[in-house]
Parts: C-alpha cells; sequence; structure tokens
C-alpha cells in the first residue's frame, strides 16, 4: 500500500475519518481487545479533565504511555475490575484537521459518550473533545497521541472503559 | 457507649447492639441529612477546606463546600487565610460566581455590594439614596452585615474550617498521633498541585467514608492491588485510630512481610496470576523513611489523605443530599520532585481517582448498597468484623474504624 506521502489530501482525510469511526463502534461494540491498534507502539493517551488541561495541570484519569499500558487497561478491565455492566454509545462529529507537521496531523473533533446500565436508563456520561496527533504507518492511519478532554469534570461513579 | 442526649427531631432509635450496627434509615432519611448538616458540619468539627498550595499568592481564593454549605477561602493581602460562606448578606445571592482566582475584593453581582476578602461590608451602591432621595435607614450598619465567618486554621498546609466558635484547636481535634501521619506527607516540603479529579455517586456520603475506614475489603474488591503484592492483608501492617476513634489510618509496610500461602489457602476469587505488558506503571522510590508504602487517613467527618506508594493525594467528601454525595481528588507532588518522580507519580495515578485501578470499585459499591436498602430504613447493617470494639490493632482485617466512626456518629447526633 502507498506511504502517506503519495495519498492525496482528500484519502487522507477519508482515512483520518474512519480511524475515528472505526474506533469509536470497537469501545461500543464491547471489541475492547482491538482498541490498542489503533494506536502506534510508543503512543500517549489520556483522559484529562478540561479543568486540569486548561490551568497546565498534569493528573490524569486515564494514562498510558505505550500501548502496552493500554493493553494492560483493557486486561484490568477484562480480568481484574469490578463494576456494574455498562453500554457507551459514541458520537463523534466536528471533525477538522487543524494542521500538520512532519506528517504529524493534529486533528480534533467533539464527542459524547452515552451510557446505558442495567436499569435501562440512558445518561449523557462524558463530553468533550478529542486532540489527536495522527501519523501514517504503511499507508494506514495510527493515533501517535489521543487526548481526551473532558468537560463533565464530576464523573458519573466511574469510568473503567476507554473513552 | 450511650449517646449523650437524644435527638428529639429525629425519630429515629439505635439497635439495642450499638455500634456494631446501622441502622439503613440514616443512609436514606432527609431529616437525618439535615441534622448531619447541623450537627456535624456546623457543629463541633474541623472541615477540611483545600490546601495553602492552592492559593500561593495574596488574594488568591477559591470556592468550596462546609457539608452542603457553600464557602470561599482566601490568602488576604496580609498572608492569613479567611473563610466566609457565600451568601450575600442583603437578599441572600452568590457573591462569588467562580471556582478561583485573584482579588482583594468580592462584588456581589445583583446590587453590587463589595466585601472584602475577610468577608468584610465594603460598599453599598446609593447607600445615601439619589439627590436627597431614598438610600439605606440612618441605623443602617455595615458592620452587622458582613458575611457569615468561619474560623481558619493552617494545619502543615491543610486549611480547615469551623462554624463553632469554642472547638479546640484543630492540631488538638486531629491529636498527636493522626498528626504525625498527616506530618509525614505535609512535611515542609513545598507543594506542588499536580491537579483535580472529581466524581459524583449516588450514595449517601457516610457509605463511601465507611468504605475508606474499611481496610476489611481492600483486597477482596480490589483486585489489582492482590495480585500485584501492593497491599495483601497478609502483608505487616495495621490500624491506628485517635483517642476518640474519631479519626484513623490504615497503614501498610512494604514487600518484606508477607505470608503468600496466606492467599491461597483462602481461595477466594481475588487470587489470581496477572501480569502487566509495560510494569512501568509501578515504577516508584521509597517515598517516606519509615518503610511504609501504604497509608488511607481518614479525618472526621470528610477527608481522606492517600499515599498509595508515590501517588500522594487529598480526597474532599461532599455530602449533596441523602443519595449524592461528590469527592473531589487533589493530587499532589512537592516542587522539588524531579521530572522523573513526576512522571513516576502520573503513571501510579493511574491506580487512584475515579478511573484508578485500586479505587474505581469504590465509586460504584456504595451505589450498590444505596439502591438494595431502599425500602428497609429499619433494618441494620453488621459491623463485627474484628470484634465489636473500637481500638487500634497490628492488623487490618477489621472493622474497627468503622465503629470509631458510628461512636462519634452517634455522640453528635444524639442517637
Amino acid at each position: 500500500m502507498s506511504n502517506q506521502e503519495t495519498l492525496g489530501l482528500t484519502e487522507i482525510k477519508e482515512k483520518i475519518q474512519q480511524l475515528s469511526d472505526q474506533y469509536i463502534h470497537c469501545i461500543d461494540d464491547d471489541r475492547l481487545e482491538e482498541w490498542p491498534e489503533f494506536f502506534t507502539e510508543d503512543c500517549t493517551y489520556k483522559i484529562i479533565s478540561r479543568e486540569n488541561y486548561a490551568r497546565n495541570l498534569p493528573s490524569a484519569l486515564i494514562y498510558c504511555k505505550s500501548k502496552g499500558m493500554l493493553k494492560d487497561r483493557v486486561s484490568a478491565h477484562r480480568n481484574a475490575n469490578i463494576f456494574e455492566a455498562h453500554f457507551y454509545r459514541h458520537i463523534v462529529s466536528n471533525s477538522l484537521i487543524m494542521g500538520e507537521s512532519n506528517g504529524v496531523y493534529q486533528v480534533q473533533s467533539n464527542y459524547v459518550v452515552f451510557q446505558t446500565k442495567l436499569d435501562g436508563n440512558t445518561e449523557v456520561y462524558n463530553t468533550g473533545k478529542y486532540v489527536d496527533q495522527v501519523v501514517f504507518e504503511q499507508g494506514e492511519p495510527k493515533l501517535k497521541e489521543r487526548l481526551v478532554v473532558y468537560d463533565t469534570l464530576n464523573i458519573p461513579s466511574l469510568l473503567v472503559t476507554p473513552i | 457507649m450511650e449517646a449523650v442526649t437524644k435527638n428529639q427531631e429525629l425519630n429515629l432509635t439505635w439497635p439495642e447492639e450499638g455500634i456494631t450496627r446501622v441502622p439503613y434509615q440514616v443512609f436514606l432519611d432527609q431529616k437525618v441529612y439535615d441534622e448531619e448538616q447541623k450537627n456535624i458540619f456546623r457543629g463541633p468539627t474541623w472541615n477540611y477546606l483545600c490546601l495553602e498550595a492552592e492559593l500561593p499568592n495574596k488574594n488568591d481564593y477559591k470556592t468550596g463546600f462546609i457539608g452542603d454549605t457553600p464557602v470561599v477561602v482566601t490568602r488576604s493581602s496580609d498572608g492569613t487565610f479567611s473563610a466566609f460562606v457565600n451568601r450575600c448578606a442583603h437578599r441572600g445571592a452568590t457573591v462569588c460566581m467562580d471556582s478561583c482566582g485573584n482579588s482583594r475584593s468580592f462584588t456581589c453581582v445583583y446590587h453590587a455590594w463589595v466585601y472584602d476578602d475577610k468577608g468584610n461590608l465594603k460598599g453599598v451602591p446609593f447607600k445615601n439614596g439619589v439627590n436627597g432621595n431614598g438610600g439605606m435607614p440612618d441605623d443602617f450598619d455595615t458592620k452587622k452585615l458582613s458575611l457569615t465567618k468561619v474560623r481558619v486554621e493552617n494545619y502543615h498546609g491543610m486549611l480547615f474550617g469551623t462554624f463553632d466558635e469554642n472547638l479546640e484547636p484543630v492540631d488538638q481535634y486531629i491529636g498527636e498521633k493522626m498528626g504525625h501521619y498527616l506530618q509525614r506527607v505535609f512535611n515542609g516540603r513545598p507543594i506542588k498541585i499536580l491537579g483535580y479529579q472529581r466524581q459524583k455517586m449516588q450514595n449517601n456520603w457516610k457509605l463511601y467514608f465507611e468504605n475508606v475506614k474499611d481496610s476489611y475489603h481492600a483486597s477482596l474488591l480490589h483486585l489489582f492491588f492482590t495480585t500485584f503484592g501492593i497491599n495483601r492483608l497478609s502483608q505487616k501492617g495495621g490500624i491506628d485510630l485517635d483517642e476518640r476513634g474519631m479519626h484513623h489510618v490504615s497503614y501498610t509496610f512494604g514487600n518484606k512481610n508477607e505470608n503468600e500461602n496466606v492467599y491461597k489457602n483462602e481461595k477466594v476469587r481475588s487470587y489470581s496470576k496477572y501480569t502487566l505488558d509495560d510494569p512501568s506503571l509501578l515504577d516508584g522510590w521509597d517515598e517516606f523513611d519509615d518503610g511504609i508504602t501504604l497509608a488511607i487517613q481518614s479525618i472526621f467527618p470528610g477527608v481522606v489523605l492517600q499515599q498509595i506508594h508515590n501517588t500522594l493525594a487529598v480526597r474532599q467528601l461532599l455530602p449533596k443530599s441523602p443519595g449524592e454525595c461528590e469527592l473531589v481528588w487533589t493530587f499532589i507532588g512537592y516542587e522539588d520532585d524531579s521530572d522523573e518522580q513526576i512522571e513516576m507519580r502520573l503513571k501510579q495515578n493511574n491506580l487512584v481517582g475515579p478511573a484508578g485501578y485500586v479505587s474505581l470499585e469504590d465509586g460504584g459499591i456504595g451505589e450498590m448498597v444505596q439502591r438494595a436498602i431502599v425500602r428497609d430504613g429499619e433494618k441494620t447493617a453488621f459491623i463485627e468484623m474484628g470484634g465489636k470494639d473500637v481500638k487500634s490493632e497490628n492488623y487490618r482485617i477489621t472493622e474497627t474504624s468503622i465503629r470509631g466512626f458510628w461512636k462519634n456518629y452517634r455522640t453528635l447526633m444524639g442517637l
């Protein structure tokens, strides 16, 4: 497959959009084991509040500094942590490619996650913005960095499934 | 332990067994909740406000709560700390609308009444009327219309507030034994704020506070700890209580003194082999030189100081209604931490907070109680693990700290 240099801008935009859509379907469909594969090996994934992000405070709900740490989040979800069953439904939109330098695309988009538990009631669980750095490996887009900057400072109960 | 005076406001009789039982009604009842605000949060207690390090400059302020009363905490121009209720003396509006900032004065947006940073009323527009008409009556006295002031004391960098004019100073309230543990972390090294995390739980605040004091559940509900040997009950440790049993510390020494077979023989679900793909999560160093790697400390009625290896945090518990509370985590390090140390603290942060590998279950378990007790207020919880009394122990398979909480709760509430 052609590498990133020979992809036209339209194709790049389409592939970045596809990455975004596949990512959320993967999580919502409970195929969490596939989630780390959207990232590069040396990736950064952070779920961090708008409050901390704006004030340059580094503490994050989830902070992964490698694909291995992403896999550990999935492994803990499946094998270690105890929580009530819940289902996510992501809606992502307003995606913009803000710029590119040295093959790294800065992409931002809005997201909202609805959550439904076994009582059958759906709530707005978390909303915010994805702030991404996307690179192409063998012509396919990967997340070098995804910051999930959330507005919903008050996390309802707990967070165990990645956003 | 007998209650001193029976609370006449509440139609509630404590079970005759005493502090080994808790009537579920206390988690459900609005009148109980209101009495708590009066007798506990506005009673003879010191309530955590914030850290001195969050108000580094003169005229810095932030908003917060004592119980569910909104307050503002300030560092005045003279460097001292003040706090006052965030309610205008005029007609009750919220005075300070933002969460933090820097200002010498506070102006209520409704009628522009101006207060200084200790809550004294300084300015009232049109106090003398306009063109000889209107204005305040002759007996108008601004000194009588200050904001409701809160007594503030600074305990080694933790700011506490109380509505009780006669309460003993905060260092006596905390005591020497508990103070020793707080001062391990608040030891004079300038504190660095790493950030805030917040969660809301659909359960009564006391269910969360019980959970913090509950060293029995630690390795049974939180699988992550057990499998990695971060906190197994077979590791040496214990529970320290102050004389009154109001406050507690659950502490654990590092890996050196444990008996792994105790766990294998228990055959409980929580023992299983589990390996991290990237164990750099647990990279750390000996934070303090006493060999304690884990210390969870509660100070009545609603603050927790946690040391879990190198992730340090203060957790502030905020009651909102009988069935809802919030938890505010303030993560800290020290100003002289190296970049490498900060990075290790941030990775270990994955263990705690609303998404914490070992703490996320605590965000959900209280709700599971709140839902199940909904129609059974006259039934009771059973709290006899480790015995029936309230005292320090050199083991952690005990509910003694929980019994200590209820002993003091009953005294303050007249139950």
